[in-house]
């Protein structure tokens, strides 16, 4: 087997060196438990039926944190539907992804200045949209990279050959995160690909692949940098293939009970990213409970207020609906829209 | 003014279009070679291979990073090398080209432009006579342009790259350099979503587009020598469709004959004639006919003929609307 990449062992030991200071650290544990507060607090809001279906990312809190960590403001961010952690950290608002949730498509549109694409829907058409990004910052020559990430499921499209062998052949900086999560709704991973890993993926269209403990927000920082570098020195793209584990069901629609056994997810809930960081903080006395609370407390609230904020928002007319399909309505669209506003909706 | 075939129009067109540096221009074979149809020729050359630059075999991968090349403020212009080839590419047309500006509430934009050559009438091999513009036509947020002369090929073009929406451009394999006509020297537009009364009449209304346009013309021309005065009207944009054109065309002469080479059943050809119906019935004398390729693939090289409409058949059906 490849060895992966480990910097903090889930006992919360160093096992490796820390491209980060101790306070650093603290700042990406902030952002896991904010996270998590995110995807405990939205998965609740679907069970009240205030969300529709939500897709929770537990577990893949490091993944995601650690990845887009070394992005700056000018850097891109296409991502899936699993990875609202990384978005927000990015810039996305919390508001605009519960929009999302909601059913209400001005949850895809951020603040100007925010290059987060809203996230894809379909499984694996996104990647080579950041290879297009990342391609147009190369004949730009603007230093900025793009990123995307999706899951395992993803790297059996067609469209993850065809993104991973353009960004190669014009060393486009790009930097692939596959997040692993061992399940792509019922397909465990052996089943989704023969590869031993989905890193050596990689070999065959001359990159770059980082096999890493993808809940180790410390070696997922630091594979993150090193691909960012590469990417901003015209060294071209990476893949990272960050294992691992998808805790809950696809969606909340799912029952992951039908496909796989508790043992399954048990030794995950073990190895999950935020426990090792926390051991590893209270060992050099800088956790406590106390902040803990504080951190999630202060996470609920700002989630409570963008909540408020979403539901504010009246819903669209039907004259509305056909604002965006054009820069301008067209002709034959300003009939219809005519047609829809005198009809009424019910 | 210079006079071009459809081919060098469109090539003069494009180099314009370079002119701008935010335009690139993608696909298989358009750099080294000028693309197999030499639409690009000498291209390369002038404006260099970051901004000509010749892809992998790739269709959705060509289609998917021209989208993200528009978001990012680009201008790309993607080359699919024949209509048939588009379909793996339906995907990020549909789900995302078409959608990303509703999917963000205008927030993140894709100004693209997708050329392909299409239809039939060169006896070309499997795949390569297709014309399935009702596809494109069928989803929102796209634009779709069907140029007939070398004039409106450029000017047509040169709109589609400054358009803030995508365009499927669709050129007519048949019209590359089977279409001559004067082109002005200084660059131009034609605007997309206006379709040109290419010759007027008092009859009866030939509505067709792209190389379909060369059996309109040579029917009306045959129709003059019995006395019967069609007018002639270009479509030139699909979508959006420019419904007072046709509406203003039909409701003068009464009879509508829409001829395209396009499967029959749901083709665009019924749209054009519904909307004839819906707004302008009582002005009718005759039912709408429609003259189409058949319900079938495209016959190969020898067997040809038989599914393009033929001069024969578009008169044939002047005829019925003109009898009834």
């Amino acid at each position: 087997m490849a060895e992966m990449l480990q910097i903090l062992a889930p006992d919360g030991t160093l096992v490796g060196e820390s491209p980060v200071d101790d306070r650093v650290l603290s700042e990406l544990y902030e952002a896991m438990v904010t996270a998590r507060s995110y995807d405990h607090k939205a998965t609740a809001l679907q069970r009240q039926g205030r969300l529709a279906t939500y897709a929770p990312y537990e577990g893949q809190e490091a993944a995601q944190i650690g990845a887009v960590a070394m992005l700056e403001t000018r850097d891109w961010l296409v991502a899936s539907y699993r990875d609202a952690a990384a978005m927000q950290r990015c810039g996305y608002p919390w508001t605009q992804l519960l929009l999302t949730r909601t059913g209400d498509e001005r949850g895809g549109q951020p603040p100007d200045g925010v290059n987060v694409l809203p996230p894809s829907i379909t499984v694996g058409a996104h990647m080579i949209h950041a290879v297009g990004i990342a391609w147009a910052q190369r004949l730009n020559e603007t230093g900025a990279v793009a990123m995307t990430m999706f899951g395992d499921g993803a790297t059996s499209e067609g469209d993850f050959h065809e993104a991973m062998n353009f960004a190669a052949v014009y060393q486009t900086p790009t930097i692939f995160v596959c997040q692993n999560n061992g399940w792509a709704i019922s397909m465990p991973r052996r089943k989704q690909t023969a590869s031993e890993t989905i890193a050596q993926k990689a070999d065959a269209y001359g990159m770059p692949g980082e096999y890493v403990d993808g809940n180790d927000v410390l070696a997922m920082y630091d594979a993150a940098k090193r691909a960012v570098d590469r990417g901003r020195h015209g060294e071209g793209p990476t893949l990272i293939e960050a294992v691992t584990h998808r805790i809950k069901g696809h969606t909340t629609a799912d029952d992951a009970d039908r496909y796989r056994s508790p043992d399954d997810t048990a030794e995950w809930v073990e190895r999950e990213p935020l426990g090792r960081v926390r051991r590893y903080l209270e060992s050099k006395g800088q956790w406590s409970p106390e902040w803990q609370q504080e951190v999630e407390a202060s996470a609920s609230e700002a989630i409570e207020r963008a909540l408020a904020d979403a539901e504010s928002l009246e819903p669209f007319s039907a004259e509305e609906i056909f604002d965006a399909m054009y820069a301008e309505v067209t002709p034959p669209l300003a009939i219809q829209q005519r047609q829809a506003t005198e009809a009424g909706s019910t | 003014m210079t006079e071009l075939n459809m081919a060098q129009a469109l090539n003069a067109a494009l180099d314009r279009a370079l002119a701008d540096d935010r335009v690139v221009l993608l696909g298989e074979d358009v750099a080294q070679t000028g693309g197999v149809f030499r639409i690009s020729d000498g291209l390369l050359a002038k404006h260099g291979a970051d901004r000509v630059i010749d892809t992998p075999v790739s269709e959705s991968g060509i289609v998917g990073a021209a989208y993200g090349m528009a978001i990012a403020g680009l201008r790309p212009i993607a080359e699919l090398q024949f209509m048939g080839f588009s379909y793996p590419a339906l995907d990020q047309v549909i789900s995302h080209v078409a959608r990303i500006r509703n999917r963000s509430r205008h927030q993140f934009t894709a100004p693209l432009v997708i050329r392909m050559p299409y239809g039939a009438g060169i006896g070309a091999a499997e795949h390569h006579s297709e014309s399935t513009e009702a596809l494109y036509a069928h989803i929102p947020g796209l634009k779709v342009v069907v140029p007939s002369t070398p004039g409106d090929a450029y000017g047509l073009l040169l709109a589609a790259v400054d358009d803030p929406d995508p365009v499927i451009f669709l050129e007519p394999i048949r019209l590359y350099r089977a279409a001559r006509g004067e082109v002005p020297e200084e660059p131009f537009t034609v605007p997309i979503g206006t379709a040109a009364v290419e010759k007027a009449g008092s009859d009866v209304t030939i509505i067709a587009y792209g190389a379909m346009m060369l059996e309109a013309r040579a029917t009306a021309a045959k129709l003059a020598e019995s006395g019967v005065d069609a007018e002639l009207v270009d479509l030139r944009t699909l979508v959006p469709f420019d419904r007072d054109t046709v509406l203003g065309s039909v409701t003068k002469t009464g009879r509508a004959v829409v001829v395209h080479e396009a499967a029959r059943t749901a083709g665009f050809g019924a749209e054009i004639a519904t909307q004839i119906y819906e707004e302008g019935f009582y002005s009718l004398l005759a039912p709408v006919e429609r003259v189409t390729g058949w319900d079938t693939v495209v016959p190969l090289r020898r067997a040809e003929q038989h599914y393009v409409p033929s001069v024969n058949r578009v008169m044939a059906a002047v005829r019925r609307v003109m009898e009834a």
